[in-house]
């Protein structure tokens, strides 16, 4: 079934299905309902990273250098950690600047500078062309293989016509669909949704793939990972790939290789392009930030299983390990399974080219052709009327041209070393942007001739060490070139630069041009101080997560005519559009009508924002100065808004300071007028309370008195009997008003406490003796359960003994008559003595536990019929025990009886009075 | 001012440690011959700290963070 007509037709499927993806992405983007805004589908396509190189790649590169291939995969893993900061301030400080592309990115920063756009854009078109030419390679190579199924080496190709080359026709079918998916229509914030659904689609079939085919070889052909090392261990040849520091390779490269990749998830134009420009919402970031990384850890565990499987498969059969991933299924006679493969590889080949195409489309015409064709007067572009359908077919030219570089590089490049190693070439090349793109994003200081001096250097360096050698071992330079120097030089080989030596290539080419590159940009830079322009710029840029920062509309300063910017923005992105636009903006302004709109700085920074989405920022700088008459803004001016700005924000701090205490402030003052209100409501139930319970003795009194008075002829025993009533109801009557002036004293804080060392022992044997008579009248037996001798608390006696007294009064109350039986028990516990006074009566509801702590409440009414006690003896007692530091609380089981348990600390007593 | 900066500054420590455990020096510690779960020793380290880096971030930012005061 691995027949050409079958591979072609699942190919064509598989890229309808991406299509029909891409366009149902596009038709709910239109409708406002998103796919892609979605965390997951965000971290999926930035694993675009992962492209043929690393599906084919690894395990070719895993089957000669071991766990080598790992730092590609560490290096973005660690940089993600920084994503909260470093790709944060990148999403925002694009989004606020509508930038569309790497090329922009540093154009903006530097003064929306033409030239250095210009320069990135050409540093990325050629360090990423051979990028491409390596996915038509491995396209075009694993479709010879397939097709060439039961044969596992496919026909050597040479020297037919370009229009018998199924490579061309891969170029081309790559570049029509990247046209459709990306340029069918302009957008000024240059965001493809649909493509970027299909990315995500994209990265999970070659996950999927990848997965499967290595399941099937460790589980499949072996035992098991474990079963495919420990083979493989046995032999000496293959052991040596489980080390890092084996042989040629060493720490160094290791480390370069981790530094490089972080750099290039960064920098790459794709990575770029899915990572800024793509982001639907800086949320999404957060959970790319471990899912990316996830994904890159499960693309790599099957790797080295998967080389050191196929080494020993094939041992000797001259099989190249590029293609161990397809060919391993394919001995095993897996023909679904290598078809699966097949077309997990084309996923990862035709999602880095078409995002990377994209991506450098854009480059090219804003940063390259615009910039021309608008400097061109023979072109009379300034009169022309509306140039979308031109910016639109640029774009689509550029792809078109891209991908024929690349199939032309291919073409030339052959199998020759040049394909070889050029993922780590172009690496080498977008690495760096790093110094003018970190520096830019933390460094005000940074000017346009910094950034182009160090590019340069940089990309100069880069092509005199990496290129120029990958071109000399291809064959297209004489080979002395690379092992005398050129013309003899010694000291100028290109990859032991003035003789440095014990790095390999790609340290030595990092090292030697990251020296030049940041070394240029920072001695440059300081040369002169920024212009107005890059201090403006520079603000925006480093100040992107600040939350106040100075508007680009502050830093302008002319006049212009809203009909002619209209006309402008118009011609760029059609007349209808920027009518749309510009109605939006009046509205936000809350203008009425178009045509009313005041033309001030405001506007015009809208129209240069919108231009910018289109054709860049240089060249919308450049356009919009064609039609406003600006005044120039000198650098003393500048800094005075930069400084105004940075000093309103210090006020505006100040002022969300001074809020925050005034907040505080005002939340303590209520506070405390809660509280104040709760006493005083807690005052008021204290009188009604304190006049309720007066009155219940009071009318019995007199009502016992108007008997007597009323009714002379009450016989005797009668009246000894309403006597001896008035006379109790009396003592109730003074007990009360005691014990409130007892309780009023203790709140109020007027007690005089006499403290002294006290034997607690002593207090409840004198306690037990002055209740006796209650527990004999009523027949309730009272046993004292004391240890021999306790340490002395720091109490007051005469307190402390009406606790006691009035816990077994209590006591004596509840405990039925004759049966009752009273416990007092002293004891030592871990937080000083406790004293337990426990009966056998009715018990304590659960409920009623804290209450009868509460003045006035008394807990089992119900039970006894009549209040027995005014209500006040337990909240004294509470009063008095917390005086001392202590606690007192019931324990009780409702029908068993209570226990009431007072503790003193014994330490605290040394430390004096509270208070 | 940054929002959130504490997880932002927990981030920044997992790249350290990351960046220290998956190098020179740290890593030839683990550079053996010599096997664990029957796979070589630097393989299962490098795997086994890459997958806890992972966890560790997803940890960091995953978590409910306390509301904080609004603005960007």
């Amino acid at each position: 079934m691995l027949q050409s007509p079958v591979v072609i037709s699942v190919s064509f499927c598989y890229l309808a299905l991406l299509f029909a993806v891409a366009y149902w992405g596009d038709k709910r983007a239109d409708q406002g309902r998103s796919v892609i805004a979605n965390p997951t589908i965000y971290a999926l396509s930035m694993a675009v990273y992962c492209t043929t190189w690393t599906y084919y790649g690894s395990v070719g590169r895993a089957a000669v250098s071991g766990v080598g291939f790992l730092p590609i995969y560490l290096g973005p893993t660690l940089v993600m950690a920084l994503g909260g900061f470093l790709i944060l301030k990148m999403i925002r400080t694009a989004k606020a600047n509508r930038i569309t592309s790497i090329a922009d990115f540093i154009a903006s920063r530097y003064g929306k500078s033409q030239l250095l756009g210009g320069l990135v854009t050409i540093i990325a078109v050629i360090g990423i062309v051979p990028y491409i030419a390596l996915q038509l390679k491995a396209v075009s190579g694993s479709y010879d293989l397939i097709v060439g199924y039961p044969a596992l080496i496919a026909p050597k190709e040479g020297g037919q016509p370009v229009f018998a080359d199924t490579t061309f026709y891969i170029a081309l079918i790559l570049a029509a669909f990247t046209i459709l998916f990306g340029t069918r229509h302009l957008d000024a914030t240059e965001r493809h949704e649909g493509m970027v659904a299909a990315i995500a689609l994209e990265s999970v079939v070659k996950l999927a793939a990848f997965g499967a085919v290595g399941l099937f070889v460790t589980y499949g052909l072996y035992g098991g990972i474990g079963d495919i090392f420990q083979r493989a261990m046995a032999e000496p040849q293959l052991a040596k790939l489980t080390a890092v520091a084996a042989e040629n390779r060493n720490y160094a490269t290791w480390f370069s290789l981790t530094f490089l990749a972080g750099l290039a998830i960064l920098f790459l134009p794709r990575q770029f392009q899915v990572t800024v420009v793509e982001n639907v919402s800086e949320a999404h970031l957060k959970r790319a930030i471990w899912l990316f990384p996830l994904y890159l850890l499960l693309i790599n565990l099957f790797v080295l299983p998967i080389a050191l499987g196929g080494l020993m498969q094939f041992a000797g059969q001259g099989i190249d390990a590029d293609t161990f991933v397809l060919t391993l299924p394919m001995s095993a006679q897996q023909e679904v399974l290598a078809l699966f493969v097949f077309v997990g590889g084309l996923s990862a080949a035709t999602g880095m080219v078409i995002v990377e195409t994209i991506a450098l489309s854009t480059m090219v015409c804003n940063d390259l052709v615009m910039p021309l064709l608008l400097r061109t007067k023979a072109l009379a572009l300034q009169r022309e009327r509306d140039l979308s359908g031109l910016l639109l077919a640029i774009r689509r030219g550029a792809i078109v041209v891209i991908l024929l570089l690349g199939y032309l590089y291919f073409r030339l490049a052959g199998d020759a070393y040049a394909l070889v190693g050029i993922g780590l070439i172009s690496f080498s090349a977008v690495a760096q942007f790093a110094p003018a793109m970190i520096g830019g994003m933390y460094w005000r200081g940074g000017t346009r001739d910094g950034a182009l001096a160090g590019l340069l250097a940089g990309f100069a360096v880069w092509t005199y060490t990496l290129l120029l050698p990958s071109f000399a071992k291809s064959g297209w330079l004489p080979a002395s070139f690379l092992a005398e120097g050129p013309f003899g030089f010694e000291m100028l080989k290109p990859q032991h630069l003035f003789g440095l030596t014990g790095l390999d290539e790609i340290s030595h080419c990092l090292f030697w041009s990251f020296g030049a590159n940041i070394t240029t940009y920072i001695v440059v830079s300081l040369l002169r101080s920024p212009t107005a322009a890059e201090a403006s710029q520079a603000t925006q840029f480093v100040d992107a997560l600040k939350t106040t920062r100075p508007v680009g509309s502050a830093l302008w300063r002319g006049s212009a005519d809203p009909a002619e910017l209209i006309a402008l923005v118009g011609r760029f992105l059609g007349p209808q559009r920027a009518e749309d636009a510009f109605a939006t903006y009046a509205r936000r302004r809350g203008v009425a009508d178009v045509k009313r709109l005041e033309a001030d700085a405001d506007l015009v920074h809208h129209a240069e924002s919108l231009l910018t989405g289109a054709i860049g920022s240089a060249s919308a700088r450049a356009m919009v100065a064609s039609v406003a008459k600006e005044e120039p803004l000198s650098l003393p001016e500048v800094m005075n808004i930069l400084d105004e700005a940075s000093q309103l924000r210090t006020y505006s701090r100040e002022l969300e300071r001074k809020s925050r205490e005034l907040e505080a402030a005002t939340s303590e003052l209520k506070a405390a007028n809660d509280r104040l209100l709760e006493v005083d409501r807690l005052k008021d139930d204290f009188m009604a309370s304190v006049s309720h319970e007066l009155r219940t003795p009071l009318t019995s009194i007199r009502a016992f008195s108007e008997i007597l008075r009323d009714d002379p002829r009450t016989a005797l025993p009668e009246r000894e009997r309403f006597l001896g009533i008035i006379v109790s109801e009396t003592e109730r009557l003074t007990r009360l008003v005691n014990q409130i002036l007892d309780m009023a004293k203790i709140e109020s804080g007027n007690v005089e406490w006499r403290v002294e060392d006290v034997d607690l022992k002593a207090v409840v044997e004198q306690s037990a003796a002055a209740t006796s008579q209650l527990f004999h009248d009523k027949g309730v037996t009272l046993t004292l359960d004391l240890p021999p001798a306790v340490a002395a608390v720091r109490a007051d006696r005469d307190r402390l003994m009406q606790v006691v007294i009035n816990l077994l009064s209590n006591a004596v109350k509840f405990a039925p008559a004759q049966a009752g039986r009273v416990v007092v028990s002293l004891a030592q516990v871990p937080d000083g003595l406790s004293v337990t006074v426990a009966d056998n009566g009715p018990g304590i509801r659960r409920e009623d536990q804290e209450v009868i702590f509460e003045r006035f409440r008394q807990g089992g009414d119900s039970l006894t019929g009549k209040p027995t006690g005014t209500g006040l003896g337990l909240p004294i007692s509470r009063k008095i025990v917390e005086y001392f530091g202590g606690r007192l609380w019931v324990e009780s089981e409702p029908g068993v009886g209570a226990a009431f348990i007072f503790v003193l600390p014994l330490e605290n007593s040394r430390n004096g009075t509270p208070q | 001012m940054q929002r959130s900066s504490l997880s932002g500054q927990r981030l920044v420590l997992i790249f350290m440690l990351g960046s220290f455990l998956f190098n020179y020096p740290l890593l030839s510690l683990f550079d053996r011959a010599r096997t664990l779960f029957d796979a070589p020793l630097v393989f299962v380290y490098l795997f086994a700290v890459w997958a806890a880096l992972i966890a560790l971030m997803a940890w960091v930012v995953e978590r409910p963070e306390r509301p904080e005061r609004g603005g960007n």
